[in-house]
């Protein structure tokens, strides 16, 4: 099958037209042909959507940070070996295999990149953002990370040193960033909570919002 | 091999696009796309290695026009072909025409939460003592293969410094290509933003790679 084009192509109409989409007639193909032959089960497929949807997200990591704050010890064990310390609350598997947790400091910033693929810490964060895995980012990152913070409405200051991760082999990076001034006593849960997936990714930082101030 | 996939420090692609309140998928079909590779990998019949290698063995054009559940499903059909599960006639018609080799397993629904808990670890035990050790002034080769590698061109002929002994993992330039599974140690090494990208880097910047062993030479 060819995919050039002699004339302009319109990707944008694909958002509206689920019917003939050409990719949803492409994998519902694949899906058909392989249920058919035995070497699916769609109700796999089914359990693999969920787990994703209700089970492994940025949830997992954020309680993996709040406990990092809350806890020394569990801090010291996640810098040392970070799969077991996440193992212990229940995350691992698939994209999570080998971890390695990084911790911001006043005079640190990291970011994680995956400049070859989409690399990305699926047992602690679930599945990767579109603009993880786009070539903006992923070509980016490695050069001008300052740039594209600020496209995250991110600005260090000058001093502050830039370590970024490229996830070249199976380790997994997940970023424990600074705790928040002003949360002093807060519960695990209540800090969890303010944990966002992109302040684990590094292209965010966490900060407390008004309303709990 | 340098192709399309190998994006650090390409330009010309614009802003980074991050969306507020991002939903998991754009598309229904997205979701049936991740769930299909992942059960079709569960059949055993290539490593994560191979499926990297099929998915940057995209023509450029193709790539860069793709979004990544498409550069997926692209790179599963012809995994699934290669391997004899699906030929282009099954393709053609969107149902099973013809027969298909048989899987080492099928991954059930009742087994999918043990299967992902699981994951796939790529560490390995290896006789051998690291070469090198943290501190270690290192540089990078330079070399440019056809095949499958998880150097990027970027970070080819640098000096940098050991950071870190991590473990002996699968070797994925032998891996993808059914070289078997070669296990090198890995290391952490860090470079500076100069020694990458030369006058006018940020002074701030500091850049690490996860770096087989075979990929360096002691500086």
């Amino acid at each position: 099958m060819s995919h050039d084009h002699d004339h302009p192509h319109h990707h944008a109409d694909h958002h509206h037209d689920n019917e003939l989409d050409p990719m949803a007639a492409r994998v519902r193909a694949l899906e058909t042909i392989l249920t058919e032959k035995g070497l699916i089960e769609p109700a796999a497929l089914d359990a693999i959507i969920d787990t994703y949807e209700t089970k492994v997200g940025p949830r997992n990591g954020a309680h993996v940070v709040a406990r990092a704050w809350t806890d020394p010890q569990f801090a010291e064990w996640l810098g040392q070996d970070a799969t077991a310390a996440i193992a212990s609350l229940g995350y691992s598997g698939r994209q999570g295999e080998h971890m390695q947790a990084v911790f911001n400091t006043a005079d640190t910033h990291n970011l994680v990149v995956c400049t070859l693929c989409s690399c990305y810490p699926w047992s602690v964060l679930g599945l990767p953002p579109v603009w993880y895995k786009s070539p903006p980012y992923r070509s980016r990152a490695v050069i001008d990370p300052r740039g594209v913070l600020a496209e995250f409405g991110l600005v260090l200051p000058g001093t502050t040193t830039v370590r970024v991760w490229d996830s070249t082999a199976e380790l997994r990076y997940l970023v424990v960033p600074m705790r928040p001034d002003g949360t002093k006593g807060w519960s695990e849960q209540k800090l969890s909570a303010l944990v966002s997936r992109d302040s684990m990714i590094g292209t965010g930082v966490v900060d407390v919002p008004e309303a709990l101030t | 091999m340098n192709g399309p996939h190998d994006l650090g420090g390409q330009m010309g692609f614009g802003p980074v696009a991050p969306e507020t309140d991002e939903p998991l998928y754009h598309a229904a079909w997205e979701a049936r796309a991740m769930a299909v590779t992942i059960a079709a990998g569960a059949m055993g019949a290539w490593t994560i290695d191979e499926s990297r290698h099929a998915r940057e063995s995209l023509r450029p054009a193709d790539y860069y026009s793709s979004s990544y559940y498409e550069i997926w499903i692209k790179a599963l059909e012809r995994l699934l072909v290669r391997h004899g599960f699906v030929s282009a006639e099954d393709l053609a018609s969107g149902h099973a025409e013809t027969p298909a080799a048989k899987p080492k397993r099928i991954l059930q629904a009742d087994t999918v939460a043990a299967v992902l808990a699981r994951g796939a670890p790529c560490d390995r035990q290896v006789a051998a003592e690291p070469r090198f050790g943290p501190g270690d002034a290192v540089r990078t080769k330079n070399f440019h293969p056809e095949g499958h590698t998880r150097l990027p061109r970027y970070a080819r002929g640098k000096a940098g410094t050991v950071e870190a002994v991590r473990e002996a993992y699968v070797f994925p330039d032998s891996n993808a290509h059914g070289g078997g599974e070669a296990p090198q140690w890995v290391y952490t090494v860090v470079f500076s933003g100069g020694e990458l990208w030369g006058d006018g880097a940020d002074p701030t910047l500091r850049v690490s790679i996860d770096a087989w062993e075979s990929y360096l030479e002691p500086a």
